[in-house]
């Protein structure tokens, strides 16, 4: 079962660049969220913020609450526990080129020191289902790297990676924008389906992509967050003159 | 023709796509982007760029004569390897015309009667470099490691900058500094110190007068230490962040990031960096020399004294009087170009191994 997260003045910095200002936000467990808004505008920055991807860049730091479930991740545990917690997919597929594609997508657990073979097997299995790429390598799973697969199925590859470690959210980073229209609708329809299991963030340049697959919007522009809604409200009747500014096309 | 010159359509641009257009859900109003201005055809001689453009012909002719120079770049390494080779048979003749093949497994080497045979050289070089092996890639990778993953920004340069400098300092400056420094601490501190917790293992047997093959084979790692760390630093840097932060998001410590992320993506850059720094051992000469005792005897105490292939042609080949002396100190050259081309080939062929049905290198 996912997790819900409760985001409460989150800050955050870029050396002196104020990236996110005072964001507060509940993102409701076992649903997808999306977010959206102009480039630069610090969606990325907070989905970062969520796993303490952050803090890996050297001149970032970041402050406020952000609590998954009971938990505020930045007082009760470590980065490396949020992590396990918190799966992420990123904007670019990065496979690890040198390991196969079971290696791959059993790379999380092996990692942590999981050695027990049966359980890693059925893992990669349902993972590879789950991410809707099992058809399409299951002859191959040994013999072919992960860096020989087509962008697309690399980038479910990279779910299938994130989703064996049984995460609580799922977040992604524009996770379709480097993909061809064929590959993007797979990985929505992926997401679809997840949803049902996790929390899904999802940060998107593409509307149509947020109004397909998530129940919730939430419009970033600049550093802050403008508005957050159920994407219906946010995309026919926004509250803020900037949201409907920008979901018509007239900046961003 | 040039198809800059041909006027745009003048049909108006049509509108962007909706954005819902997609979406099952009503949008506001859309506005319509116009363009500021439509583009005008334009008449008159060609611009100046194109005009120069055109003049430039196809490159046909530079795209043959640089690849043909490049070609001759690359064949003059062939050329260089064959000459050498050639040079090293031609003039050690009289030695493998006496000795045969056999010349590489005789111990002997005894100017006086004539008897020559390359084996304690080649167990002095083999032994002395692998040993320096064996002490300096460890090191070399924490060195690496702490530069490119651990080090506070405001440290690496300096630090990086006196690895490198310990890169360009003359071999003999090194040779001086193990005779005055290196020799009497193995000799007083560290030798009985050996003797006393590894002992038991027979390496340390006999004498210990500070100079010998361990003395040899330490001055030869800090020498290739910054060969092997340096190279390997700055291939760990070329792995992208992109594999640090996919390791990282799995929820992986440090440690598992480096060795999943970044050591295992640079491996096969640092087996290679390895292989070059094992070259700079095998062919030094001058450090070695200087600290290795010069006496070619195969004995299983690393304390005993050695001599290397490099060492003996430095040492002898100015007072190596007859045909025959001077033949054989040439076949040892021989010897010291096979034993390298071996190594090399064995290094080669273990990576081969580690990788083979792994994936591709690329990133």
């Amino acid at each position: 079962m996912g997790a819900g997260i409760d985001v409460e003045h989150l800050n955050a910095w870029y050396g002196t660049t104020h990236t996110l200002q005072d964001i507060n936000l509940n993102i409701p467990a076992n649903h997808a969220t999306a977010l959206i808004g102009p480039s630069g505008c610090g969606k990325s920055t907070f989905v970062r913020c969520l796993n303490r991807m952050h803090e890996t860049n050297p001149i970032a730091r970041a402050t406020g609450v952000v609590k998954m479930g009971d938990l505020d991740i930045y007082k009760d545990a470590s980065p490396v526990d949020i992590r396990r917690r918190v799966g992420m997919v990123f904007q670019r597929p990065n496979p690890f080129p040198t390991m196969s594609i079971y290696d791959n997508v059993a790379s999380g657990l092996k990692l942590n020191g999981f050695r027990n073979k049966a359980i890693l097997d059925e893992t990669v299995e349902r993972s590879l289902k789950a991410a809707a790429l099992w058809e399409e390598v299951k002859d191959e799973l040994k013999k072919k790297s992960g860096a020989s697969l087509s962008g697309g199925q690399q980038q479910r590859m990279c779910i299938a990676r994130a989703l064996a470690v049984d995460p609580e959210v799922l977040l992604m980073d524009e996770p379709a924008s480097a993909l061809d229209p064929v590959s993007t609708s797979k990985i929505e329809d992926l997401i679809f389906q997840l949803k049902s299991r996790y929390t899904i963030v999802i940060v998107t340049h593409n509307m149509q992509q947020a109004a397909r697959v998530a129940e919730n919007t939430g419009f970033f522009l600049n550093g802050k967050m403008v508005e957050f809604n159920s994407t219906d409200k946010i995309f026919t009747t926004p509250s803020d003159k900037r949201t409907e500014d920008y979901i018509t096309g007239r900046f961003g | 023709m040039s198809l800059e010159r041909e006027p745009e359509p003048s049909s108006p641009p049509t509108a962007p796509s909706l954005p819902m257009d997609a979406a099952p859900i009503h949008a506001p109003a859309i506005i319509n982007f116009v363009a500021a201005s439509e583009p005008v055809a334009q008449e008159g001689p060609p611009s100046p760029i194109r005009q120069y453009l055109s003049a430039r012909g196809n490159g046909g002719l530079a795209d043959r004569t640089f690849a043909a120079a490049m070609l001759v770049c690359a064949l003059s390494i062939f050329a260089i390897v064959l000459f050498i080779l050639t040079i090293l048979i031609a003039r050690s003749k009289l030695s493998l015309a006496q000795f045969g093949f056999g010349f590489f497994l005789r111990s002997a080497w005894d100017p006086v009667s004539g008897d020559f045979g390359a084996l304690p050289f080649i167990f002095g070089t083999l032994t002395t470099s692998l040993l320096a092996l064996a002490m300096a890639v460890p090191l070399a990778l924490g060195v690496a490691i702490f530069l490119a993953e651990l080090c506070p920004a405001r440290l690496r340069a300096p630090i990086s900058f006196l690895t490198e400098l310990l890169a360009a300092i003359p071999s003999v400056v090194y040779g001086l500094w193990a005779v005055f420094v290196l020799v009497p601490i193995m000799r007083d501190q560290l030798g009985p110190l050996l003797v006393k917790y590894l002992g038991w293992t027979g390496f340390f047997g006999g004498y210990n007068f500070g100079v010998g093959m361990l003395t040899a084979s330490i001055i030869l790692a800090i020498m290739i230490l910054p060969i092997i760390s340096s190279i390997t630093r700055d291939i760990m840097l070329a792995v992208p962040v992109s594999q640090r932060e996919a390791v990282l998001a799995l929820g992986a410590t440090r440690w598992e990031m480096i060795r999943t992320g970044v050591l295992r993506n640079a491996r096969i850059g640092i087996v290679g960096a390895v292989i070059l720094g094992l070259g700079r051992a095998l062919g030094e000469t001058m450090a070695v020399t200087m600290v290795i005792g010069n006496h070619p005897e195969i004995s299983k105490s690393l304390f005993a004294p050695g001599y290397t292939l490099a060492s003996v042609i430095a040492n002898e080949f100015t007072e190596a009087t007859g045909d025959m002396y001077l033949s054989a100190l040439i076949e040892i050259g021989l010897a010291l170009f096979l034993v390298t081309i071996v190594v090399n080939a064995i290094a080669r062929a273990l990576v081969w191994a580690v990788t083979r049905g792994a994936p591709a290198r690329s990133i």
